[in-house]
């Protein structure tokens, strides 16, 4: 009897779960859906129903917006190339330099490496933003506004990934391992590329994506460094979407966010169950 | 002997961590110190790069700062923008934490659910304030649509309403960040102990107590970790507001951070004013971390930590 009402109590809970989570699923994908649709139809029949389904014309309709790009100097293919070099550049150098880093903080044992320490896991604290009035005067100085690569090679030092990749490294890394490999008489710049490396290779995996993601998508330095048009990123040019000329061009607005967007949602498609598992291991690691 | 070895090894030290350290001098502790030096100055202009000092009145820039009425604006604003997105964020994190942590109850299709709860965070941000913008379109937008097939008469025009457009940032904050809390913590029971669950589990101890009396105490420094990065992500928001805002509202959204690119960047290159905000705000910052990590703080430990400290006098008073 008892045992009866407990059963129905969990399976009223149970569905009352099932429901604010398909409800939230819902919300995560409802505004894609609808941006994806709007770019199918044309600015007067989004103007007459904002929601609906799919156009009786998709295809027209969508060469249709694509032609007021034409008109109006839209180019995501610059920002995608642009986005593409920083984020590819930058994420490589971080990665690379970040792991080598914090080999050094784990396998040596050298004088400074305790103010070093300090110095990270202080400096991690600190928002990249509050440095940019100094940052941009000190390229501005040496003429270097407008280059990727003040975009670029600043990723060298990342205190929050060296943390993390030592967090790492702190779980996995035996140092008899790298003697050994001493023994074989491996030079200590081969030990790290060709054992440590790949003995890594889940967190830098997941850092991956990480840093990708957040250079892909930021908006603030690039807004202020770049301001030649063929050197924008895909968020400028997004955020150029906004403009008044865009104003009555809603069937437009919606496919240029949607190009915007497609790209990664199909990245995400293929990695989200490393992403979503490679947060968990970088959380483990916070 | 391995003392030795040690010692011809700690080169390598140095050598891997140069281009780490070079880096950083340059590009993060450099520009640190110029911004607080250009906060002393009296910068500005396009294209201008001399400093000159200020000497009579030395604070002048962020005596100007704190007084500015756009400059309150705008922290009330970044303030109240953070904690309406975070309170919800960080509850149905923990509620969705607790819903697929669960051991007794396995929630099917929990997958899928992480995975779509997620997506918004990986979208440019930028993208997701206009398409926002669009969607609350007024007077033709999906959501005047829907209010007014619910009944509403006339559409609403949410993006010119200064609250609105305070409740919708805060809302898309919410909506792209719940999830990663949620991943985030998630991650941190997974990392627990399983024999604690069972423990708790052998004593009786019902769903919510195993959650808010095992679970909550055992996530602490992964909560910290995820209120830090948060409140930081939080206080330098910029590119939601930025692009979201039309601009028949101009100061609904300002946040500090925009306050900041405006003053050195829109017009009139106030490069000392903005620099002095930027300090400002780092300090401000700064406190709310430490008192964050205060009140977070492991009690028990602090205490143990205070007993050995008094012991250790004790046995050194005793010497």
């Amino acid at each position: 009897m008892n045992e009866t009402k407990l059963h129905k109590e969990s399976v009223v809970f149970k569905v009352i779960e099932y429901i604010v989570c398909v409800f939230f699923s819902f919300l995560s994908i409802a505004p894609f859906l609808v941006m994806f649709i709007n770019a199918t139809r044309s600015t007067s029949e989004i103007q007459q129903h904002a929601i609906s389904l799919i156009s009786e014309h998709p295809f027209i309709n969508l060469a249709k917006n694509w032609k007021v790009f034409t008109t109006k100097d839209f180019h995501p293919e610059v920002g995608f190339k642009n986005s593409f070099i920083i984020s590819t550049c930058s994420t490589l150098l971080t990665l690379y330099f970040s792991a080598l880093t914090a080999y050094s903080i784990k396998a040596y044992e050298w004088k400074l490496k305790k103010v070093l320490n300090g110095l990270i896991m202080g400096i991690m604290m600190v928002p990249g933003t509050i440095t940019m009035i100094g940052f941009y005067q000190m390229v501005y100085k040496v003429g270097m506004t407008n280059k990727l690569s003040m975009l670029i090679i600043p990723a060298i030092a990342n205190p929050m990934m060296v943390y993390f990749m030592k967090q790492y490294l702190e779980g996995s890394l035996s140092l008899s391992i790298v003697e050994s490999a001493r023994i074989d008489g491996a030079s200590e710049f081969r030990t790290f590329n060709q054992i440590v490396l790949p003995l890594m290779k889940p967190a830098i995996a997941t850092q991956a994506i990480f840093a990708y993601v957040g250079s892909w998508n930021n908006l603030f330095m690039p807004l202020i460094l770049l301001t030649d048009k063929s050197k924008q990123t895909l968020p400028i040019v997004v955020s150029l979407l906004r403009g008044d000329i865009y104003r009555t061009e809603f069937g437009s607005i919606y496919l240029g966010l949607s190009i915007t967007v497609l790209p990664l949602i199909v990245v995400y498609i293929f990695l989200s169950k490393y992403i979503v598992e490679g947060v968990a291991l970088g959380g483990t690691k916070g | 002997m391995n003392n030795k070895k040690l010692v011809s090894y700690s080169k390598y030290g140095y050598i891997f961590a140069i281009p780490f350290v070079i880096a950083f001098l340059i590009f993060t502790l450099y520009p640190i110190v110029y911004t607080f030096i250009i906060g002393f100055t009296d910068l500005k202009g396009a294209g201008n790069t001399e400093l000159h000092f200020l000497t009579n009145d030395i604070f002048k820039n962020f005596v100007d700062v704190l007084t500015a009425k756009s400059f309150h604006t705008a922290i009330t604003n970044t303030v109240r923008i953070w904690i309406v997105n975070f309170i919800p964020q960080l509850g149905f994190a923990l509620l969705f934490t607790a819903w697929f942590t669960d051991r007794r109850t396995k929630l099917k299709g929990q997958g899928i659910f992480k995975i779509l709860f997620y997506l918004p965070n990986i979208i440019t941000a930028a993208t997701i304030g206009i398409l926002f913008n669009a969607l609350f379109g007024y007077p033709k937008g999906p959501i005047n649509d829907i209010i007014q097939f619910f009944g509403a008469s006339e559409p609403y025009p949410f993006i010119t309403k200064q609250s609105w457009v305070r409740g919708i940032i805060a809302f898309i904050q919410f909506w792209m960040w719940y999830g990663y809390t949620m991943v985030n913590l998630i991650a941190g029971v997974i990392g627990i102990n399983p024999e604690i669950f069972e423990a708790a589990e052998l004593d009786g101890a019902s769903k919510s107590q195993t959650f808010f009396l095992v679970t909550i105490p055992c996530i602490r420094p992964i909560m910290v970790y995820v209120l830090i990065t948060s409140l930081i992500g939080g206080l330098n928001m910029f590119d939601i507001p930025q692009v979201f805002i039309s601009t028949d509202c101009n100061n609904a959204g300002l946040t500090t951070n925009m306050y900041i690119r405006n003053q050195a960047f829109a017009g009139s290159y106030i490069y000392c004013r903005a620099a002095a905000a930027s300090v400002i705000m780092f300090i401000i910052i700064l406190i709310l971390c430490l008192l964050l990590l205060y009140f977070m703080r492991d009690k028990d430990e602090a205490k143990l930590a205070k007993i050995r400290r008094q012991e250790r006098k004790a046995a050194a008073a005793r010497v």
